[in-house]
């Protein structure tokens, strides 16, 4: 179903006249109560008369992570802070975390947006929607929670962990619809194994994944093991949290970008050089209509490309394959540039095996290694050492055949490798300890 | 004729061994044979317990992965020159051994050999022409 059948599938001409009057009120708003981003673009000889079509955003400079941290807390929010509603923070990993304000208005376009993505799953007011998105400072809970209650379904905000609550809950509500990172979904499946509860007695029927980057054939077992269909979402706090683009149900087969309230570019992820629509690199967003926190063009770090071609769904926004990759998850490992998930994608295609793992990289001299932990299940133990280190061998001869690495593979005992209830931590890096 | 043993992957971690014979002292269950068997990374113990499937139930609670298999029990004489026979068999009849492990009972007149074959019907047929005694399942664990 279409929640916003105007907007989502209104012809590109007209979705282009749109951005470009909204983006050209953008620029001039942000240049006139920013100072820094006023600063910037006078650096960069640019004001907001010069543009005069889309292509235009080109000449205005790039915003970053950096740019956020530097003005830490509030110097990008262009409303004074009676006029904020709400402030979401994203955990700083390495620095200061970065903060991003809401206006009312800003609120509920969120709310709509979110409403698109949850009805492009199919989800609709009848059903009952377990909201394990962590509530907090993080935008996935709260974001998800007001977009299924605009929506009219019953929401569980049940926030992330205590999994076997989450699974007695699904029973005694018959939740339809779960909202959770897709590591987390997978801890949950593994979670009713032991406790022997069938999937296919529960009325979950579709699962709404993101804010973390997860390959195809994690889909595939996340949906035959909880019996759903698994749809992806796309979202970052600097552009608004969830809702920046959703996969259909019709297709799950890239996620269509909410186009008319943010603007997408693809660019070069060394030189930042824009590239031709279809082109992989580097995803930018210019938010077109947001009120307190605007961003010009904002780089993602997330890998991806546009997709032109209309969907059979109806949406005639550019879509974004799953993004698999992040500039800054990316391992360069002997030379060779290696994503976490494309390691997860052969670790699922091989039959037997656990869909966790970890990996762990160190540095041996000046040349680094890459040790990928994987769980020993019932399924593919065996009483005979040969048989087991041909499975070690047929994961490194996958991984060996995908990236041109060979990686140790380290066999270890099941429930070791630490189970998320939130985003997974998949790689750890020792080589900058 | 086959005993049924349990196997368990250890990770090459401190103290695993120990976690294992303690969840079984905690259930009272009694060890018959044991053998270890390791590569750098990783070790497979198996073992002919008192009580298979409960041993295997009580490990598993524990967070060991456990799989039961099937070996074969050749009782032989305690004396020198008896594994010698029985491996002459082994040759003669090109039986493939995965692994093999021994034990001599307690009343030390006769000793007990585990076998993993890759095809144990023919190897049960070879040692049973040759002679040689096949224990049950229910002989073994009650040794
Ligand atoms: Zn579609």
């Amino acid at each position: 179903m279409i929640w916003n059948e105007e907007n989502e599938t209104r012809p590109r001409e007209e979705l282009e006249v749109i951005q470009l009057q909204r983006l050209q009120a953008q620029v001039a708003r942000v240049y006139a109560t920013v100072p820094y981003y006023r600063q910037k673009m006078d650096e960069a000889g640019v004001s907001p008369g010069d543009i005069r079509k889309i292509s235009d955003i080109r000449r205005l400079p790039f915003t970053t992570k950096e740019d956020l941290r530097q003005n830490y807390p509030f110097g990008l929010f262009t409303v004074p802070m009676e006029r904020i509603v709400r402030i979401h923070a994203s955990s700083g990993t390495t620095g200061k975390p970065t903060v991003v304000g809401y206006t009312k208005r800003d609120l509920k376009l969120w709310a709509e947006l979110m409403s698109r993505t949850l009805s492009a799953a199919g989800v609709t007011s009848r059903d009952i929607v377990q909201n394990a998105y962590g509530y907090g400072l993080f935008t996935g809970g709260l974001g998800a929670h007001y977009g299924a209650e605009n929506l009219g379904c019953a929401v569980i905000p049940i926030s992330g962990g205590n999994t076997k609550r989450q699974i007695q809950i699904m029973q005694d509500f018959g939740t339809t619809v779960l909202l959770s990172t897709p590591s987390y979904a997978l801890n949950i499946a593994d979670t009713m194994a032991d406790l022997g509860v069938d999937p296919a007695s529960l009325k979950l029927r579709v699962g709404v994944f993101g804010a973390e980057p997860w390959s195809e054939n994690m889909r595939s077992e996340i949906e035959n093991r909880l019996k759903i269909k698994a749809i992806d979402i796309y979202g970052l706090s600097e552009i608004i949290g969830p809702g920046v683009a959703a996969e259909c149900l019709e297709e799950q087969r890239g996620l269509h970008i909410m186009e008319d309230h943010f603007l997408p570019e693809i660019v070069h992820r060394d030189t930042f050089e824009p590239l031709a629509v279809g082109e992989e690199g580097e995803l930018v967003f210019t938010t077109l209509t947001k009120e307190a926190f605007p961003v010009i063009r904002y780089r993602t770090k997330d890998i991806a490309r546009l997709i032109p071609e209309v969907c059979t769904c109806g949406r005639t926004f550019y879509r974004m394959p799953k993004v698999t990759g992040r500039t800054d998850d990316m391992m360069i490992i002997r030379g060779v540039n290696v994503f976490p998930s494309q390691i997860e994608e052969v670790i699922m295609g091989v039959e037997g095996v656990e869909p966790h793992y970890q990996i762990i990289v160190t540095r041996q001299g000046s040349l680094d290694n890459i040790e990928v932990q994987v769980e020993v299940s019932e399924e593919v133990f065996s009483d005979q050492i040969k048989n087991l280190e041909n499975l070690s061998k047929r994961v490194q001869g996958s991984i060996k055949d995908l990236l041109g690495i060979t990686c140790k593979i380290s066999l270890v005992e099941p429930k070791t490798i630490q189970r998320s209830e939130g985003k997974a931590q998949r790689v750890i890096d020792r080589r900058k300890i | 004729m086959q005993v049924r043993q349990i196997a368990i992957f250890l990770e090459n971690r401190s103290g695993r061994l120990a976690d294992i014979t303690h969840t079984l002292a905690k259930n009272a269950i009694n060890i018959r044979a044991l053998s270890l068997a390791d590569t750098a990374d990783f070790g497979i113990l198996r073992m002919v317990v008192s009580d298979t499937d409960r041993a295997a139930k009580a490990l598993k609670e524990d967070g060991f992965t456990v799989g039961i298999t099937e070996v074969t029990a050749v009782e032989v004489p305690d004396k020198p020159g008896s594994l010698d026979a029985i491996l002459q068999v082994v040759n003669q009849s090109r039986l493939n051994v995965e692994y093999m492990y021994a034990f001599t009972k307690q009343s030390g007149e006769t000793g007990l050999l585990l076998f993993r074959f890759d095809n144990p019907k023919t190897a049960c047929r070879a040692f049973a022409e040759a002679g040689f005694k096949l224990l049950s399942d229910e002989e073994v664990h009650q040794l």
